[in-house]
């Protein structure tokens, strides 16, 4: 398995999260003046945006991401999204933290699947890169931070042949196999089954450097071109117009890995029937594990360091529901399968001194590198947290 | 990880490749023969290390590629776990991908061994107590997959789409088809007929016949059929029969083997 897969895994994932709560955030807004307290307005979106994306592009954590390693498990990934989803001042339950990384993986594990070439995977996380500097766009502190997470993954892949991302394409579709989460804007535009399946296409463009099927050349043994055949199958391709941009600014061409939420169109998963093929992994998911703490990897604990406290406002206050009613998620967290719960671990940093040694050791030290603007008023009144913007 | 089974004259064995080693097995999957741990680095390298591509050869040998190009000549005895490293191929710089030996009746010196790499380029080798190098194919651009040999033309798939035929004594190319749609992961040889199966990303599976000429030395591949695996990306294809009548189908997060 390929030891360079993780900074595209978490940047495409952590893009398509980016993508789901923009979406959410802009449904669930009110016009600033109307705005009650627990309220979303404008600024707050913008806020929520700018503080995940600021802690997503970390230069420490972005250093950590890029060393060679081998993926981490599901829980584990989890986790870091967890904390990453809960770097600003918006709360998810339980059910909705669920419903949003069911959607962000099916989402990711659609792209990888239909990616034309090995290296098309690139071209996908440019489009989410791309997006997540538009979401920054007044932001120029953070705008340089992506940046330079651009110019690293341009420096690291660039150069890697094309068996290279293959082998990275296989790790990847290794970790999403057997992920069949109905969500229904996949089922809406007819690119998801009913059955959980991904509708894989036998017509359109060919990816670039493949010629369209059905060519049988033959030559004699001096290398001359002596007979031609052709052959029909029931795919109807043609030859593709360009190759997309693999530079800092381009054309991407591929439109796998762009937007495909709007306001209008809420975003619903559907699990009964996607759990049959789960059974070996869910044992593994499930098995109490009394190390379950030491398993939380580096980065999860670097934005552990990074997290805030709750904000003084009281727990409903910012909450953010990715179904459309309270209800609604109340039901979903009720009736998940008990395979597909991802059994996150919180760990409290006011138990075991040990733990919060080394919490409190890593905050230290990144408060030296990365000294945050809000830092001290975190935990604040909200109008206060308005005004330093 | 890969598995495949080795059929010597004298016994039958299954192996198995994985980014550890190389293990190997009796054919009724009781007894471990052997295992062959490769050379890991201690922190996770920027560069994979695996084993990839396995074939039996020349009637005493199992050939397994690892990342690091090189590949494995291991000595089966008759009977019994003696397996011995003979020796270690180091032509290809770039990971292996695959192994195949001469199905049929390869003509002389033509070889009974090509070897494929990711870069594409193929190398053919005549097997025996030293094996040699007879030739090279470079590549060109498109990492070669997966490989055939069968009465000295080499069958490769490649990862743009492409099906390549190449005369194994000359290394020239003889045949060049625009076959899938996407990265062929599977190619088969059914013996008996000359038929070549090639199973890919684009959920195709294509037949093919292969055919050469003694006389006027005409190689030729002519296309028998066509199936499409509905919403599957094949990634394993093979006869079931040495004449080619069946065929099976495996593919991403199908947990059947479909059979033809």
């Amino acid at each position: 398995m390929s030891a360079r897969t993780l900074p595209l895994l978490f940047l495409n994932l952590g893009g398509e999260m980016l993508y789901i709560l923009d979406q959410r955030l802009r449904a669930q807004s009110i016009p600033g003046e109307k705005a009650r307290k627990d309220e979303w307005t404008d600024v707050d979106r913008k806020r929520v945006m700018n503080d995940i994306i600021t802690t997503m592009f970390n230069k420490k954590f972005m250093e950590e991401l890029f060393k060679p390693q081998d993926l981490y498990s599901k829980k584990a990934l989890r986790t870091v999204y967890d904390r990453l989803a809960h770097a600003s001042i918006m709360r998810l339950n339980q059910a909705s933290m669920d419903k949003l990384y069911d959607l962000m993986t099916m989402a990711f594990k659609y792209q990888v699947l239909l990616c034309p070439r090995p290296r098309d995977i690139l071209l996908v996380t440019f489009n989410h890169l791309d997006a997540i500097k538009d979401f920054i766009s007044d932001a120029p502190g953070i705008l340089n931070q992506v940046d330079e997470t651009f110019r690293r993954l341009i420096e690291t892949y660039n150069c890697l042949s094309d068996g290279e991302f293959q082998l990275i394409r296989q790790t990847l579709l290794i970790f999403f196999q057997d992920m069949h989460i109905r969500v229904s804007i996949f089922l809406k535009d007819k690119v998801q089954n009913s059955n959980g399946r991904f509708v894989l296409p036998i017509s359109g463009p060919v990816p670039w450097g493949t010629e369209v099927p059905g060519l049988i050349r033959i030559f004699n043994h001096k290398g001359v071109e002596v007979k031609r055949a052709e052959f029909t199958t029931a795919g109807n391709y043609v030859t593709p117009q360009r190759e997309g941009s693999f530079e800092l600014y381009g054309d991407r061409v591929l439109k796998l890995g762009t937007n495909m939420y709007s306001v209008t169109r809420p975003v619903e998963t559907n699990m009964s029937g996607s759990s049959k093929n789960l059974a070996s992994q869910a044992k593994e998911n499930i098995a109490p594990n009394p190390l379950a703490k030491e398993e939380l990897n580096f980065l999860a604990r670097l934005l552990g360091g990074l997290d805030i406290q709750k904000p003084a406002g009281g727990e409903t206050g910012f909450r953010l529901n990715l179904f459309t009613t309270d209800e609604e998620e109340e039901h979903a967290a009720q009736t998940r399968p008990e395979e597909l719960s991802y059994k996150v671990i919180n760990i409290e940093a006011t138990q075991e001194p040990g733990r919060r040694a080394e919490l409190s050791r890593i905050l230290g030290e990144l408060e030296v590198a990365e000294p945050r603007p809000d830092s001290a008023e975190k935990g604040e009144d909200l109008l206060a947290l308005m005004d330093g913007l | 990880s890969q598995a495949a089974w080795c059929e010597l004259p004298s016994r039958v064995l299954l192996v198995l490749t994985s980014q550890r080693g190389v293990q190997m097995y009796d054919s009724d999957g009781s007894t471990m023969v052997f295992w062959h741990a490769l050379d890991v680095p201690e922190h996770p390298a920027a560069h994979s290390v695996f084993a990839r591509g396995i074939s039996a050869a020349g009637g005493r040998f199992v050939c397994v590629g690892t990342s690091f190009g090189a590949v494995l000549v291991f000595d089966i005895p008759p009977k019994g776990t003696n397996v011995t490293l003979s020796e270690v191929l180091e032509q290809h710089r770039d990971p292996v991908t695959d192994i195949a030996a001469e199905q049929g009746q390869a003509p002389d010196g033509a070889g009974d061994l090509v070897t494929a790499d990711d870069s594409g380029t193929l190398c053919l080798w005549s097997t025996g107590e030293e094996f040699t190098l007879l030739g090279k194919i470079p590549g060109s651009g498109s990492t070669c997959s997966s490989v055939a040999l069968w009465n000295g033309i080499v069958a490769a798939g490649y990862g743009n789409g492409q099906i390549r035929l190449w005369e194994a004594g000359s290394g020239r190319i003889r045949a060049q088809v625009s076959a899938h749609a996407r990265w062929i992961y599977a190619l088969d040889l059914a013996p008996l007929t000359g038929k070549l199966l090639s199973g890919a990303e684009d959920s195709f599976v294509h037949v093919w016949k292969l055919s050469r000429n003694a006389d006027t030395d005409d190689i030729e591949i002519q296309h028998c059929h066509a199936e499409c695996v509905t919403d599957t990306q094949v990634c394993g294809a093979r006869f079931c029969d040495p004449a080619g009548d069946t065929f099976a189908v495996t593919g991403y997060d199908l947990s059947e083997i479909l059979c033809y």
